[in-house]
């Protein structure tokens, strides 16, 4: 399942979807969002996204880790709109027979969705709102 | 031809759509449009260098030719996660 979604996200929503009687390993990362950015206080986030787009390159993330890793048993939900302190932004789950693949496959996972999917987070707290960027362009070749 | 152009966080913040319907020449560029948005919003220079652009949710290079129909989208420096 790879999927944009505006309601809550809870730490196993994914769980099921992923065990399969041949794995021996499950591995679940969950980005929550935290009470600060440096030494600025947050008081809550506001994601949005390009939903088809993200969803089509979270299915693309998907693909790469099967042909890395043979690994088919995997999902990333990510939430959209405003998200408070301690909710989940991102979950990925990934099942596989041993651990090493899973935990291997979980971070590749959410560093390419950080660098690839069209989605944004907005920073609200004591000094007002800013959009963060990412540290380069998600394509380069404009 | 007419095109669809799309705007997110920071871009739409910059053009104050999500969305627009544009008539751009036949034949033309990515880059082309966007030559013609950063003349329109001159601020889009700002983030110019680090933009991203996807024709038809698929990230694309400057020379790409736009067909009618096409949904562009302007793409700032991702933050998901």
């Amino acid at each position: 399942m790879f999927k944009i979604i505006e309601k809550t996200i809870h730490p196993d929503a994914l769980y099921s979807d992923v065990l399969q009687d041949t794995n021996g390993a499950v591995a679940i990362f969950a980005g929550v969002v935290r009470n600060h950015s440096g030494e600025k206080r947050t008081d809550h986030l506001v994601y949005e996204a390009y939903a088809d787009m993200a969803e089509k390159k979270m299915k693309e993330i998907g693909d790469e880790i099967k042909s890395r890793w043979g690994i088919v048993n995997l999902g990333i939900l990510h939430r959209v709109g405003r998200l408070e302190i301690g909710e989940i932004s991102v979950l990925i789950a990934v099942s596989s027979p041993h651990r090493s693949e899973a935990f291997a496959a979980c971070q590749y996972a959410i560093d390419r969705l950080k660098q690839v999917v069209p989605i944004w987070k907005k920073e609200v707290g004591e000094d007002g709102e800013s959009w963060i960027e990412g540290p380069q362009a998600a394509h380069s070749g404009n | 031809m007419k095109i669809k152009a799309l705007f997110f966080a920071a871009c739409r913040d910059i053009v104050g759509n999500r969305e627009l319907d544009l008539d751009v020449g036949e034949g033309s560029q990515v880059e082309d449009l966007k030559n013609v948005l950063l003349v329109k919003y001159p601020e889009l220079a700002t983030i110019n260098n680090v933009l991203s652009i996807a024709v038809n949710a698929e990230y694309v290079d400057g020379n790409t030719i736009l067909n009618p129909g096409d949904e562009v989208a302007f793409i700032p420096p991702v933050s998901g996660g």
